[in-house]
């Protein structure tokens, strides 16, 4: 079972309080853009063994959606932060790099 | 002037805490950006209470304001006393980005009262309900069973729960389903 502190409310969320957004930080590609880019911001998608970044909403609570990093492996959560970021925020980044030194994710380290 | 009738007028249950379906009352949405003095402003003098804190609520004489989201507040007051907020919440805010809807008739309330009340709400819900987590003044928005609800102390061993309208029989069930004289856990 999956607890993420809701970076909005301060308030720790249950699982089962939120609704999984799917993976974090995509960068769109829209009209006008190759085949190519356009079919990876469709479909192509991370599945990583350890670190991940994600979007979560926390739907019976404040509505919010939000960030998440955790490890998929043993569910370790990094930290949140708020949806208003591009990318992953160097406080998360420093403290995944405490844990996991080395990690990558996509463009990220 | 048609009569107001809340979702469940009168239906009680009780069991070893009290379950009951409270009469209408007045509720009022105001999103904007509680940063900005007009907010602010408005909502003190429509309602007499300050912007309350990231999720906590404030009582005033016969009001109440609860902070639901970073940009959504919901006013209580008495059912009648709409109007009159609504108007001067309104018009305080004309010229500022912001909403103010009557959404009294849209929700529901319960008051679940008695000393093993967090036993009821902790059969029912995921969030931390000790009294640590969800003492006075918190309005901690989260899931009855299956649908979502606010939850905010109102006596020692009293809760207000809120929910949408047309979930009131489910919840007004779950609660009483949670609150069944023998069934206490005793963790409290
Ligand atoms: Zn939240």
């Amino acid at each position: 079972m999956l607890i993420l502190r809701c970076p909005y409310c301060g308030v720790m969320a249950d699982e089962t309080e939120l609704v999984p957004g799917g993976e974090a930080h995509l960068k769109r590609s829209g009209p006008g853009s190759s085949d190519d880019d356009f079919e990876g911001y469709l479909f192509h998608r991370e599945n990583p063994k350890g670190v991940h970044f994600e979007r979560w909403r926390h739907s019976a609570g404040c509505g919010k959606w939000f960030h998440a990093a955790r490890c998929t492996v043993t569910l370790e959560v990094f930290g949140t932060y708020p949806a208003q970021v591009t990318e992953p925020p160097q406080e998360i980044r420093e403290a995944i790099s405490s844990k996991r030194p080395g990690w990558s994710w996509r463009e990220y380290e | 002037m048609s009569e107001p009738v809340s979702a469940l007028a009168g239906a009680r249950f009780d069991g070893f805490a009290k379950v009951e379906a409270l009469p209408p009352r007045g509720m009022v949405t105001v999103r904007g950006d509680f940063e900005s003095a007009a907010l602010q402003a408005a909502v003190r003098s429509a309602v007499g209470i300050d912007v309350p804190e990231t999720g906590r609520v404030l009582f005033g004489v016969g009001t109440a304001i609860a902070w639901l989201s970073p940009d959504e507040l919901m006013v209580f007051c008495a059912y009648d006393a709409v109007p009159e907020i609504v108007v001067g919440l309104q018009n305080a805010l004309a010229d500022t980005h912001a909403l103010v809807v009557d959404v009294s008739d849209a929700r529901a309330l319960f008051r679940v009262s008695g000393l093993d009340v967090r036993e009821v709400l902790a059969k029912l819900t995921p969030a931390d309900v000790s009294p640590n987590a969800l003492g006075p003044g918190v309005l901690r928005r989260t899931r009855l069973a299956q649908v979502p609800a606010g939850i905010w102390m109102t006596g020692e061993s009293a809760f207000e729960v809120m929910c949408f309208r047309s979930v009131a029989q489910y919840v007004f069930d779950i609660l009483k389903g949670a609150a069944i004289p023998g069934s206490e856990v005793g963790y409290f």
